[in-house]
């Protein structure tokens, strides 16, 4: 169920190129991190200021792995319609939104959200809602294995209350 | 060719498989008697929503599927 999507793909030699002013991704493979925020920071010169956030996989307890699974027709639509709702509700020049789907380690990175904007507050606080919103408001089923097999994450009251803030 | 019904996240160890086949059409009592009691007891709870051909119905009791819709169930998400 999980697909690659790319919505520019990237030649053999150009280095990775970002849709803009939103680049949106599902992704079923590692991502680089550094590669990313270098294209992000590069496409948006004018900016004044860059906010990035890198959620992984926490080490806790006897978790060995973290599984992510989503649903095509509703995920990745979903995930633009809340990259252009944090774009119109901040100031930003540019947003970048990637999810990983499928099985990953602890200490992977698993969500990378970037925000552009002139000002600073527009971007920390886009880049916070952006990050609300992902955890419990877009098309992602969570389950992680431990030392007794695979369990289900529940959300949590606390990432309810934090997607009330932004009402 | 029927519905395809798809049980996304918790919901398909309820069901023990990921999808189902069933014939069309199928509307809210069709489902609930296709997906077994404790899919269906999940399935009433308002924090379920139910998706057909790719969007999520404001009101689910409205169902109306018909023969090639996929019909997704949607428990309560977690995800970052």
């Amino acid at each position: 169920m999980a697909t690659r999507s790319r919505c520019c793909p990237r030649s053999a030699v150009a280095r990775l190129t970002l849709s803009t002013p939103l680049d949106v991704r599902l992704l079923d493979n590692g991502l680089s991190v550094g590669e990313a925020l270098a294209a992000f920071n590069a496409a948006y010169g004018e900016a004044g200021g860059i906010v990035s956030f890198r959620g992984k996989v926490r080490p806790d307890g006897d978790v060995k792995a973290l599984e992510l699974s989503h649903y095509e027709p509703l995920t990745q639509p979903g995930m633009y319609d809340l990259a252009h709702a944090a774009k119109s509700r901040f100031d930003l020049d540019g947003a970048l939104v990637w999810h990983r789907v499928g099985v990953m380690t602890p200490g992977e990175t698993i969500v990378l959200v970037a925000t552009a904007a002139r000002h600073r507050r527009d971007a920390f606080a886009a880049a916070d809602y952006l990050m609300d919103h992902l955890k419990s408001a877009a098309w992602f089923w969570k389950r992680e294995k431990r030392s007794h097999g695979w369990h289900w994450v529940e959300p949590r009251e606390q990432d309810h209350a934090d997607l009330e803030r932004w009402k | 060719m029927g519905v395809r019904i798809l049980f996304l996240g918790p919901l398909s160890d309820l069901a023990g498989e990921p999808e189902r086949e069933v014939p069309a059409p199928l509307d809210w009592a069709g489902l609930l008697e296709a997906v077994g009691q404790k899919v269906a007891e999940q399935l009433v709870e308002a924090r379920v929503n139910v998706a057909c051909g790719g969007k999520v119905l404001a009101d689910k009791t409205a169902l109306d599927a018909h023969d090639g819709d996929e019909v997704a169930l949607l428990p309560p998400v977690s995800g970052g």
